[in-house]
């Protein structure tokens, strides 16, 4: 069967200089039905090759500058995609490739109801009109596993959450039946039980449509899912392709190893940390938090007489014992991460107590954040990010503070004359390396780490995890670490805690829960989570929708009964 | 410097650095006695004279010599332009920076108050002071100041409102660091970039508005000479001595354009989003 495109020595540079491409001669096949992953991390050249294709990369500043790209049309004449026209392109853009993006919020137009938009999608492409249009737009939307399709296509987009949100630009996507469809790292900005959906989506919608895809993603996991081909870029390069099995099982160059290696597999617990095993009951906890309630009012004015609350934690128990890595998962809205401000003292706690045994610095629980661009002054160099928590405590910045900042930058791995350094000369990576060394400046017992590798390239966030364990056993800290990874924290925790609508569902030993989850929506989480070892294995559209957290005044939440699973694993009783 | 090298490699940015730099050599000059002539000696018998190698651009209806005048003139106009700007700069940020920091009532008072400041012309609130305080050079410094202090408060207020909500405060609330800590190394270091473009376009303003209370009478009084003032002295004598009213009229728009080409300049060379970036 001839091939749908055909790309050969794509080669593609930016700016007026073509001497230093950022896609340096990539080739491939795909064929009609077929699925490419292009895998890769930041800066490779993945999504610079897809835009590539459908020409998008000329309104970026991009050229191409050598090789040739041929699309078989439906007519079986070839196109060559690097010399069309605009014209032309035009034409073949969502009629015949289509494309979704990262991030659904940026790409759907916030004035607009997603149903005009949909319906503009089949109006361009179909040419439909008023009520054809309306029909279409509500079947596509039914099609991408929306229910009350009708209704929805009233709301606008910020009215939907951001799986939906991903739904609603595949069904625009889908509105042309275009052969091919790009998905541009389309689960990145999405919680892994919704990736999973639109994971499950995807291959459904490719098995109904026969349509040909190609899948950019830094995740090398998600690729065992859902690819037929897969294709590894590194610096512009393509450093290895061919089928998924062959990739996977046999991988031939370095870097595809090191890639898959740095994967934080996720392996149902046994692979969970099993140094440090904790004493119940004995040793004493660095941080004890009791019923612990946040709550925030909604809907506060004049007008309003009876203002709810959003009850972002409720009821929240839990000990962290020295040397300990308690992990808090959940998803984005699950309360984790205002748990953690509020130990921090960060967000006020409505309710509860939070007790930190008095340690041995100024300041016993430290905090590093997930984003390590943010969380630097820019305009601050290294001596004096550094020196910020110890000027709070009321030091000086002297020799003996210097040889401090010192001691930690070469044990957090960094080079230590970098002290004149500001943070933008520093790599992601790097970065939160910083953040880490200036969390421990003050000697702390407790370190609250909140999606403290979310951030980063997956061969650097296997790094910063090594090293985050080396501090551990080193300045026997406890640290409470918050993520939506399960790889990640099935790699670090002790014990884990499953946040879910703002309440603990689970928590235990790491071994136990990720082994033997016992509640619900841990059970989901897990089945969520893409691995290597999960290859074409169908994961189920699953559209339990999250409960709302906005409650009427005075509504107090019903009381959690427990049940125990095992030692010191305990599941709240649905 | 960087910052120097910068505005030396843009292409517009240079012309207005040559233009201040040329009108504070010439006020420096003026401030030192080194004029053609004596600013304030009325020669007699050469009233009204045209352009001429000994007076270079012309005299004045008492004879005074014009260069030497605009000299002395552009001296005065930027003392005044620069102290009223300094001021509203210092209280325009601490205003923007404390409204933004501390929300709710605060900044709603606030910047209420510098709405209604912002409400009138400048021109007309500069008049409005100086009718109630009388004319002279502090109460032209004072005027401009107030007039130009709610830009300075908006123009920090809303970055402000973004940095407080940025990881980097929140970090430092978690080492307990102080609020003045806070403000001056997270909040006012990051506004270094936006203040120092909005100073310089401020000062061409300031610039223009000295020139307009000069002008009106309500600046600068004479006999010491002033850009606006001599533009007012010259306006009846327009068809006789032309040049009275040109070279003030081209000192005081080249000057503007001075230091709307600089701040462009500097926006271009600060702005984040067109600063190359050294890896």
């Amino acid at each position: 069967m001839n091939p749908l495109l055909s790309v050969r020595d794509l080669t593609v540079a930016f700016g007026k200089d073509a001497s230093q491409p950022v896609v340096k001669g990539v080739s491939f096949d795909l064929k009609p039905g077929e699925t490419l992953a292009i895998v890769g991390e930041s800066g490779s050249g993945k999504s610079v090759t897809a835009l590539s294709i459908n020409r998008l990369v000329d309104f970026g500043g991009g050229r191409i500058v050598g090789g040739s790209m041929g699309l078989t049309r439906p007519d079986g004449a070839v196109l060559e995609l690097s010399q069309a026209e605009e014209k032309t392109l035009v034409g073949i853009r969502g009629r015949e490739i289509g494309m979704i993006f990262q991030e659904p919020m940026t790409s759907l137009n916030p004035v607009h109801t997603v149903g005009a938009q949909i319906e503009e999608a089949f109006r361009l492409h179909r040419g439909l009109e008023g009520q054809a249009a309306r029909q279409a737009a509500r079947e596509a939307l039914d099609r991408v596993r929306i229910a009350d399709a009708g209704q929805r296509l009233r709301y606008y987009p910020h009215q939907l959450s951001g799986g939906m949100r991903q739904r609603v630009m595949i069904a625009m996507a889908l509105a042309g039946n275009p052969r091919l469809l790009i998905a541009d790292e389309p689960t990145t900005a999405l919680d892994v039980t919704v990736q999973a959906q639109i994971m499950a989506l995807l291959a459904e919608l490719k098995a109904e449509m026969g349509m040909a895809m190609i899948f950019i993603t830094h995740d090398i996991g998600l690729v065992a899912g859902i690819a037929d081909d897969v294709l590894v870029m590194q610096n512009g390069v393509a450093v290895e392709q061919g089928r998924l099995d062959a990739v996977l099982d046999a991988p031939q160059h370095d870097y595809t190893r090191h890639l898959l290696n740095a994967v934080p597999h996720f392996d149902g617990g046994r692979a969970a940390r099993d140094d440090g095993t904790r004493t119940e009951g004995r040793a004493k906890p660095m941080v004890a938090v009791r019923d612990l309630m946040v709550r925030f009012p909604v809907g506060r004015g004049l007008f309003s007489r009876n203002p709810g609350a959003v009850h972002a934690v409720e009821g929240v128990d839990f000990d962290l014992v020295q040397g300990e890595t308690l992990a808090i998962v959940g998803e984005s809205g699950s309360g984790k991460s205002t748990t953690a401000r509020a130990i921090l003292g960060l967000v006020e706690a409505t309710r509860g107590t939070i007790d930190a045994a008095s340690g041995h610095g100024d300041r016993p629980i430290q905090m590093v954040f997930q984003d390590p661009f943010a969380s630097l002054n820019p305009r601050l160099d290294v001596e004096n990010l550094l020196a910020e928590p110890a000027i709070a405590a009321g030091r000086r910045v002297d020799a003996a503070l210097r040889e401090r900042m010192t001691f930690l930058l070469e044990k957090v791995g960094l080079p230590t004359d970098c002290l004149a350094r500001y943070p933008h000369q520093f790599s992601g990576g790097q970065r939160q390396r910083l953040c880490i060394a200036r969390a421990l400046m003050l000697n702390p017992d407790v370190v609250v780490l909140d999606e403290a590798v979310s951030a980063l390239d997956v061969s650097v966030q296997a790094r910063v995890l090594d090293l985050l364990i080396d501090l551990q056993r080193e300045f026997g800290l406890a640290y409470l670490f918050i993520s939506h990874d399960m790889a990640v924290v099935e790699r670090i925790a002790h014990r884990v805690a499953v946040m879910y609508a703002g309440q603990i569902v689970e928590i235990g030993d790491a071994g136990a829960v990720l082994s033997r989850p016992q509640h619900s929506y841990t059970r989901r989480l897990i089945a969520a989570v893409p691995g290597m070892d999960r290859r074409r294995q169908r994961y189920d559209v699953d559209t339990t929708p999250v409960p709302s957290l906005v409650r009427p005044r005075g509504y107090e939440p019903p009381r959690a009964d427990w049940v125990d699973a095992g030692p010191g694993h305990r599941v709240r009783v649905e | 410097m960087r910052i120097i090298r910068d505005i030396a490699s843009h292409p517009t940015g240079r012309v207005g650095a040559a233009i201040i730099l040329l009108y504070l050599v010439l006020a420096l000059c003026g401030a030192l006695g080194l004029t053609p002539h004596d600013p304030l000696q009325q020669f007699r018998i050469d009233r009204l004279q045209p352009p001429s190698a000994t007076y270079w651009m012309g005299t004045d209806l008492f004879g005074r010599d014009t260069a030497s005048r605009l000299m002395i003139g552009i001296g005065h106009s930027f003392i005044i332009a620069f102290a009223s700007v300094g001021l509203a700069t210092l209280f325009g940020t601490l205003i923007g920076l404390l409204a933004g920091w501390w929300g709710g009532l605060a900044d709603g008072l606030f910047m209420r108050a510098m709405d209604v400041l912002l409400a009138f012309p400048a021109i007309l609130l500069a008049l409005l002071i100086i009718a109630v305080t009388g004319p002279g050079t502090f109460t032209s410094i004072a005027a401009i100041a107030i007039v130009y202090t709610p830009i300075f408060a908006r123009v920090v207020r809303g970055p402000t409102l973004s940095l407080k909500r940025r990881d980097f405060v929140d970090a430092a609330r978690t080492f307990g660091s102080s609020q003045r800590y806070v403000l001056s190394r997270h909040l006012l270091l990051n506004l270094v970039a936006p203040l120092t473009v909005q100073v310089t376009l401020a000062l061409a303003w300031a610039l223009l508005t000295e020139a307009g209370l000069s002008f009106l009478g309500l600046g600068t009084q004479p006999p010491a000479p002033s850009l606006g003032l001599m533009m007012s002295e010259a306006r009846n004598l327009m068809q006789q001595a032309p040049w009275l009213l040109v070279f003030p009229g081209l000192t005081i728009m080249l000057g503007i354009l001075g230091f709307n080409l600089f701040g462009d300049a500097l926006r271009d060379i600060l702005d984040p989003r067109t600063q190359r970036r050294t890896a």
